[in-house]
């Protein structure tokens, strides 16, 4: 195909696309009968329900089917799978490692783009400022874990040029546990504040101007400021944040494969499912470290609808 | 459902708007007997002899998946214009970096290429799980018979049926030094181990560590360290303990195999003798293998043991000559009159059995695409176990150097272990044990551990 | 009560809560967090912008800081990214990024704002379950669904050269599939701020749900659309493993390609480098020039607590 045609392909399918909704839309929406709200609702939600079902809900229950059976996906073998995951050493210690990325990414991620949101509010150069922090977003990960090897690496590493001229010696930053793991979260930290700054800068901008009058009026100000005004008006908005890269900490596994290979006790689960499905060959483990990440991120599933319950309820 | 039909439909829609566009596929239906029919445009020449009787193939095209990517990929591809003339058919060739993931993928997932070139015979096993890959066309096994040695067939057979064919190999028992450093020096290249220690000494007393090494590979990191234990292993134990070890008979911690790891640590881990030019013993870790020997040229590091490919990763304008920038000698062993070598190569897997694939698969393993191959090669870094393989159709001394060992009726030639061990030890327990054996652990513990992961089944 | 769009929720000049909070904390300090901040997140990728102009022997061996004592330039390592990748250079893959992202951004944010639509304003048994679920589905790894999306497009007939559209509908459909969740998630955030009065004066009066979605929806949702748009846009130009799986050698995206120019084992950081910066373009060209939206989209919905 040419490059005209493969621009063409991608206008056709969009054309198509509207093509066919509007078909949909326009249909549906003559049934004026008492199941007229039920087929246009279905209209509007079958679409993306069926391919969500498809291409992740199928998938998933793949997953928890092949977890059940042997290496070779031939025979079940019941939680043997699960059994040798919470048994296993080397195993362990990446539901160790998991458990410290999920901690520590979304806070300290959220943290440093809520202070700087604030810190760079009105600021003079707000927008540049902004932009600063946001460019790791543009960047692919494996951009950025290139980066970051040559802030780490042994010999021609900022690190450690930094540790030995202040006298703190020439360390092997990755190869050293556990404070590895510190140092690769450090690069989705990196990554991932310009998402929270953006979207959490939004939030404040809006919080409604009387309630911070108020606040004024009765000799609120600084920090008590921040903290009982700012924060818990952007609630809501510091949950999403919190679960999208809670999420995204959890599926991340290009950061660990492209600078330790998940070497030096430094393997998440993410990686452990990739590089046992693919690199040894065991399906049946590596779907069931996959469906641990299921579980994992169940309670914050259910803390987030709980949450909209709430909202919902007010 | 509705959307699978609106999505089918919003294909066949596009399928319909691009009818136009796409250029016409293979028409003809008449496959049988592995033959397209028709006048093959190789018709009469000497050199189509093997690939006429596939028909004519013209306009149809052989899709390749490779783990071999630039700058290596240029000979391979220039090396199939014989077959594109002989048959009429075209070679589609993909390299591709995360070869070894996702060929299993595409496997499993029904969408496997026609052929693609498996570097280790442990992922030829399952690949051939996947019950995706067919069995060598009978005019391949001939070939193979006839060109390569019986052990060079048994790596590409699983389970007592010939699948892949040998495409190239490699030495690894090499180990890499500068002409220049040993001449102002007055050494010579060492033919014991003995003198090769005598010779890392002496460099030592000079204040420059002798040895470099580098073990990082991405996912596959500790790569270099199993064919370090491997040659000791041929080394100290012989040939065939080592033919025991990799096939389980013995256990991977049997002591022997755990006195040539420590002749492994009498070099690797021995801080005098490492990492020349980079850092501490634990640098080997994270030093990347292709920056592993590349201090020998600012005389910073003596020795470097890497495979014959390892000449693709010298800067260019290095003169890889006997009287150059850079060399390699054959690494020795205790005493010269045994020649264990230990190498590698890739073997070409098949997925379907289309006369266009099978055509190419029978010119693969004949001798007159190897030659062609050496042809193609200006730069050198390949060679065959093709004992068809002329060696002065071979451009560069290292390829010449490395075929003369593999043809070498003397020398005792072994396949590179981790890649024939079950893929959890091969590809798994043995590449992370070696990367905590060179950053501290201890040979029993790091022995112990790989025999743990061995499966059962 | 009166309509307000909440796209123009004014911004008020003098009195934000953080505004008043800097005050009190406009120390020099909190100037000085602000900048250690800015600098912190800008020193590795200038790390790495430096590295790419410099030759290979000195990326190499020296850090890249060398170059304020040692200076050496090249564009060598940009020439080889441009040339060096076979008889077509790069431009081709440019283009398989952006035929490839442009329907993988629009269709499903389209998609999710409409079943935002529904889960937020209209009545069907099931609906709670269903969005749950939805939104319960961002977990599933993209890895685990590798395989089986593949054995279907392979049913189906999209995957290959000879597929319709040479294969590019298979990567549509996935990333289309993979935005969906946290599309609809985010999305229907957004949606629930739009005042519930606006809906239901729409419905007395006669209009249908898709007229209420077009003419009083859509508009409003524009800057939230545009602001996850963008998201979405840097997740497909920056996605290396769904191209690898499905997408065929002839339509891979740029990133695909620069990562297979690394050299076989992968350790060529000059020509990474370079790479680097080259498929960062676009993107930040998006990005800046649609800052604006995107902030103001997230204004939209932005949450009163």
């Amino acid at each position: 195909m040419s490059t005209g045609e493969k621009l063409l392909q991608a206008l056709i399918v969009v054309a198509i696309f509207f093509a066919v909704v509007t078909l949909i839309l326009t249909l549906t929406s003559r049934v004026r009968s008492r199941a007229g709200e039920l087929i246009q609702s279905m209209a509007f939600v079958l679409p993306a329900v069926g391919l969500v079902g498809v291409g992740l809900l199928y998938p998933a229950i793949n997953s928890i089917n092949l977890s059940l059976k042997d290496k070779y996906s031939t025979k079940y073998v019941g939680f043997d799978n699960y059994k040798t995951i919470f048994t296993d050493a080397d195993l362990l210690r990446v539901l160790g490692n998991t458990a410290l990325w999920v901690v520590v990414t979304p806070i300290v991620a959220t943290l440093i783009g809520l202070i700087y949101a604030v810190l760079t509010d009105h600021a003079r150069f707000e927008r540049t400022a902004k932009a600063i922090i946001f460019l790791p977003m543009a960047i692919s990960l494996v951009g950025a874990s290139l980066i970051w090897k040559f802030v780490y690496d042994d010999r021609i590493g900022l690190l450690n040029a930094f540790t030995d001229t202040v006298g703190l010696g020439r360390h092997h930053w990755l190869i050293n546990s556990p404070w590895n793991n510190i140092w690769l979260i450090v690069i989705l930290i990196w990554v991932q504040a310009g998402f929270a700054m953006t979207v959490l800068s939004a939030s404040i901008k809006a919080i409604p101007t009387d309630i911070i009058e108020a606040a004024k009026l009765d000799g609120v100000g600084g920090l008590k400021m921040f903290r009982f005004i700012t924060v818990p008006s952007i609630r809501p908005t510091l949950i999403v944040v919190l679960t999208t890269i809670t999420i995204t900490t959890l599926k991340a596994f290009d950061i660990v494969r492209q600078t330790t290979g998940g070497n030096y006790k430094t393997s998440v689960l993410s990686y452990e499912y990739y590089r046992q499905s693919f690199q040894s060959a065991n399906w049946g483990l590596g779907s069931a470290l996959a469906v641990l990440i299921f579980v994992l991120v169940l309670p914050v599933v259910i803390y987030n609808i709980r949450q909209m319950r709430k909202l919902e309820a007010r | 459902m509705r959307v699978g039909k609106i999505r089918r439909g919003a294909a066949t829609v596009a399928a319909l708007a691009s009818a136009a566009l796409v250029v016409a596929g293979c028409g003809s239906s008449d496959d049988e007997n592995g033959t397209a029919g028709g006048t093959s445009p190789g018709e009469g020449k000497a050199e189509c002899a093997q690939l006429t009787s596939y028909g004519d193939l013209t306009g149809r095209e052989v899709h390749v998946y490779t783990g071999i990517v630039e700058p290596e990929d240029k000979a391979q591809k220039d090396s199939y214009k014989l077959f594109t003339e002989c048959t009429g058919a075209t070679v589609n060739y993909e390299g591709s970096k995360d070869f070894e993931a996702q060929v299993v993928v595409r496997a499993r997932g029904g969408n496997a290429p026609d052929i693609a070139y498996v570097p280790q015979p442990g992922l030829l096993k399952t690949l051939v799980q996947t019950k995706a890959v067919k069995p060598a066309p009978q005019a391949v096994a001939d070939n193979v018979d006839k060109w390569f040695g019986e052990d060079w067939k048994s790596y590409g057979t699983v389970d007592g049926t010939f699948y892949a064919a040998p495409l190239g190999a490699n030495v690894k028992s090499f180990v890499w030094y500068s002409p220049k450093m040993f001449k102002a020096n007055g050494w010579t290249v060492p033919t014991t181990w003995a003198d090769l220690i005598k010779l890392s000494d002496e460099a030592a007393a000079k204040g420059i560590k002798p040895w470099c090494a580098g073990f990082e590979s991405g996912e596959a990191t500790g790569w270099p360290g199993t064919d370090w234990l491997e040659d000791m292993v041929l080394r100290t134990a012989g040939p065939d303990v080592y033919t025991k070890w990799l096939n389980h008979e013995i256990p991977f911690n049997d002591p022997q195999i755990a006195t040539a790891l420590d002749r492994a640590g009498s070099i690797l881990k021995n801080p005098k003798y490492v990492n020349g030019g980079i850092g501490d013993v634990k640098s080997i870790a994270t030093t990347a293998f292709q920056e592993g020997g590349l201090p020998i040229l600012d005389g910073k590091c003596a020795f470097h043991r890497q495979a014959s490919f390892y000449a693709a990763n010298w800067p260019e304008g290095t003169k890889v000559t006997a009287d150059g920038d850079v060399f390699a000698f054959y690494l020795p062993g205790d005493d010269a009159s045994s020649k264990p070598v230990l190498g590698g190569g890739e073997f070409v897997a098949a997925f379907n059995d289309k006369p266009e694939t099978q055509a190419f698969q029978t010119f693969l393993s004949s001798d007159t695409w190897a030659n062609e191959k050496a042809k193609a090669t200006p730069d050198g870094g390949w060679v065959s176990a093709n004992k068809g393989l002329d060696v002065n159709n071979l451009t560069s001394p290292i390829d010449k150097l490395s075929a003369s060992i593999l043809q070498d009726p003397n020398a005792v030639f072994r396949f590179d272990a981790s890649d024939l061990m079950p893929a959890e030890v091969g590809s798994g327990s043995f590449w992370k044990q070696m990367v905590n054996w060179i950053t501290g652990q201890d040979t029993k513990t790091t022995l112990d551990e790989i025999e743990k992961s061995w499966p059962t089944s | 009560m009166t309509v307000t769009p909440i796209a123009q929720v004014p911004v008020a000049e003098k009195l934000t809560a953080p505004a008043a909070a800097k005050k009190t904390l406009t120390s020099p300090w909190a100037s000085l967090a602000a900048f250690v901040i800015a600098v912190f997140w800008t020193v590795p990728t200038a790390g790495l912008l430096i590295s790419s102009f410099r030759p290979e022997h000195d990326v190499k061996t020296t850090g890249w800081w060398h170059i304020f004592t040692h200076p050496s330039f090249t564009f060598e390592n940009y020439r080889t990214v441009f040339s060096g990748t076979g008889e077509t250079g790069l431009f081709p893959f440019i283009v398989n990024s952006i035929a490839i992202t442009v329907p993988a951004v629009i269709i499903p944010i389209f998609l999710a704002t409409m079943a935002a639509y529904a889960f937020a304003w209209m009545r069907f048994p099931g609906k709670d379950l269903l969005f749950i679920m939805i939104f319960a589905l961002q977990i599933v790894p993209i890895q685990v669904t590798l395989v089986p999306l593949l054995n279907l497009y392979v049913k189906l007939g999209l995957q290959g050269q000879d597929a319709p559209a040479g294969g590019f509908y298979s990567l549509w459909l996935s990333h289309t599939m993979f935005a969906l969740p946290l599309a609809i998630f985010l999305l229907h955030n957004f949606m629930r701020e739009i005042p519930g009065e606006l809906i239901e004066s729409a419905r007395m009066d006669g209009a249908t749900h898709v007229q209420i979605f077009l003419r009083v929806i859509f508009p409003l949702m524009m800057p939230a659309m545009a602001a996850f748009g963008i998201l979405q846009f840097l997740w497909v130009w920056n996605d290396l493993l769904v191209a690898l799986v499905f997408g065929g050698f002839k339509i891979y995206p740029i990133n695909a390609q620069l990562a297979a120019l690394a050299g076989t084992r992968g350790s060529d950081w000059h020509l990474l480098a370079s790479g680097a910066f080259v498929s960062l373009i676009i993107p930040l060209i998006v990005f800046l020039s649609l800052q604006r939206f995107f902030v103001r989209g997230l204004l939209a919905g932005s949450v009163k607590g």
